[in-house]
């Protein structure tokens, strides 16, 4: 419980919804015929309408990048570290955007939200979704909010894929990309680890084919399960020998010799996984994940990234760290190099971090430095 | 901005305007900067060093933080006009390599680095005994980047190995200026050596 909020932080927000009634032609073949999207806006949009940010969240993040919806919130947005007056992304220049994704759980159109043709939840019959659709219904969401250019589109993870969409699938509405601990698109390892995360959910008995909502249950062991698998990936061997090493739950220091939590490790997954199940839908993992697995921005171009990036209007800022093995650093340098055979602005960052993928949500001198000057050559292009 | 270094302000002169340049070991990003506003050209800076790649996002220059001895595979053969590399050649592991490196993505190579023929080292050397150290080379033998130091006979030796053409050579006192004395007797007078070298295609005699 706190009463004041941080000096450096926006402050309270409060999420607003736009509703689209004309649909949306979704890379499936299917369409949504109306649909809502969630937002958050920090900062003051100027005159020109020029300073504003929009921020792609990642695989379970959602429009809550930044502030505290009450002074009771225990925690602040999940990009709090780097979105506020006087951060990276500074809310004293820039008007920032952060929507969450169609077929999210927070607000967006998503599994969870009732299908007007039906009267139910969507469930399983929510179409699946790609990183393209959802750059698509954001391009829409800037209409409405009077936003023609994006001084620039940021995010990390699955989000920095999406501000590479958006520089692919509208070059002239960005002037800057801003693509954090990404890939180009997943390798056979990344998606069989996605494989493994859906299969925990597909084959819990609560899962009902996706109709959980209807049973009134959910799958809470599988999505767990996916979330323990997912937090694995997230972490470094030294983060995790960091924060764990071996130490016993049991201060005796002797194991259970059960199959009960022994190890710190063991406790630390348990946790995130049930806290995860508590707020997240495992219709919308599944759909995440599986955008995830579908990204490709240069399959339309025969398969060749720089073909794709070739048409970009965008400056790039391209940011690794060295310990991140879900995308690693050589697979942030396949975007640089691309970038380079088309003689794109680009800027690269490889910044030494022991915390594994999990490090672009954290303040690490090294990264906010550059993301810091960045964002500062960003906002003084748009006089911000 | 502050004025730039002499060594700086000679290599921009030898760059023509609207030409791509790769700078290796970038620093901060001044020359890149500097070739920027007043020659018009484009290209992209490489430095290790995460201070100076957030310097070079201040001074608004596009840089890779990269090891330069993990060689320029990510870039094509002939992408540049100029190769830049000031001050580096001696703290790289293969500098021998590096240059043809230099000479594979660009056109012409731009090499500057301190002379370790200077009459000052030579001194430090032969007189006291002792590892030399300059205003140049400010480092203790034992904590030193500079793995891979040599002198202006060294380096134009190699050039001959190599079959490189030098095309302009400049030398500088320790202040960076250009005294008349330096050029009679560079290898001993000359405290940085400055070279513009492409590949020898002629045939040889």
């Amino acid at each position: 419980m706190q009463k004041t909020l941080p000096a450096d932080s926006v402050g309270l927000v409060t999420p607003q919804t736009l509703h689209f009634d004309q649909p949306l032609e979704l890379d499936c073949g299917r369409q949504l015929s109306n649909y809502d999207l969630v937002y958050e806006t920090y900062g003051e949009l100027n005159a020109e309408r020029s300073n504003a940010v929009l921020i792609c969240h990642a695989l379970s993040g959602d429009h809550h990048a930044a502030g505290y919806h009450s002074p009771e919130d225990r925690k602040p947005g999940w990009w709090e570290t780097a979105v506020g007056p006087g951060k990276p992304i500074d809310t004293n220049r820039f008007f920032v955007v952060c929507s969450n994704n169609l077929g999210g759980c927070n607000g967006s159109t998503g599994p969870a939200s009732i299908n007007p043709a039906t009267g139910r939840p969507y469930g399983a019959d929510f179409p699946i979704v790609t990183v393209h659709d959802w750059v698509r219904s954001q391009a829409r969401l800037a209409d409405a909010l009077g936003i023609e250019r994006w001084a620039a589109v940021v995010g990390g993870s699955l989000g920095g894929m999406q501000a590479l969409q958006w520089a692919v699938d509208y070059p002239d509405r960005l002037a800057h990309a801003v693509v954090i601990a990404a890939a180009p698109k997943l390798s056979a390892q990344n998606i069989a680890f996605n494989e493994v995360a859906r299969q925990a959910i597909l084959s819990d008995r609560d899962f009902h084919d996706g109709r959980y909502l209807e049973h009134g249950t959910a799958p809470h062991r599988g999505l767990a399960l996916a979330r323990m698998l997912g937090h694995i990936t997230y972490l470094s061997d030294d983060a995790m020998r960091a924060k764990f090493g071996r130490d016993l739950r049991q201060t005796n220091g002797k194991p259970t010799f059960s199959f009960d939590v022994d190890f710190e490790v063991e406790s630390y997954l348990r946790y995130q996984g049930r806290r995860f199940v508590e707020h997240f839908d495992a219709n919308t993992y599944l759909l995440m994940t599986k955008a995830l697995d579908y990204f490709d921005p240069a399959a339309p171009y025969s398969h060749d990234l720089s073909a794709a990036l070739a048409r970009t209007e965008a400056s790039f800022l391209v940011v690794s760290f060295t310990s991140d093995w879900r995308f690693s650093p050589a697979r942030s340098r396949e975007i640089v190099r691309a970038l380079l055979d088309v003689d794109k602005n680009v800027t690269y960052s490889e910044v030494e971090a022991s915390q594994g993928h999990d490090a672009f949500l954290m303040n690490i001198p090294a990264y906010f430095d550059v993301f810091s000057a960045y964002m500062g050559r960003v906002a003084r292009g748009v006089g911000a | 901005m502050s004025e730039l270094r002499a060594d700086l302000a000679i290599i921009s002169e030898w760059i023509e305007p609207g030409s791509r340049v790769l700078d290796l070991g970038c620093g901060d990003g001044k020359l890149l900067r500097h070739l920027q506003e007043t020659r018009g050209v484009s290209g992209y800076g490489l430095e290790i060093d995460a201070d100076n790649v957030a310097a070079c996002v201040r001074n608004g220059v596009n840089v890779l933080q990269t090891d330069l001895d993990a060689g320029l595979s990510d870039f094509d053969p002939d992408s540049f006009d100029y190769v830049v590399m000031t001050q580096t050649l001696q703290a790289v592991n293969y500098p021998h390599l590096l240059i043809d490196e230099m000479l594979r993505v660009g056109r012409q190579g731009i090499i500057t680095f301190p002379n370790f023929g200077h009459w000052r080292l030579r001194y430090y050397l032969a007189l006291k005994g002792r590892m030399p150290m300059s205003g140049a080379l400010p480092h203790t033998w034992y904590d030193t980047p500079n793995i891979h130091l040599c002198t202006i006979k060294d380096f134009e030796a190699l050039c001959r190995e190599k079959r490189l053409r030098i095309l302009q050579r400049h030398v500088l006192d320790h202040a960076h200026r250009a005294r008349a004395l330096s050029r009679v007797l560079p290898n001993v007078l000359a405290e940085v050596a400055m070279y513009r070298f492409e590949r020898d295609t002629r045939r040889p005699s």
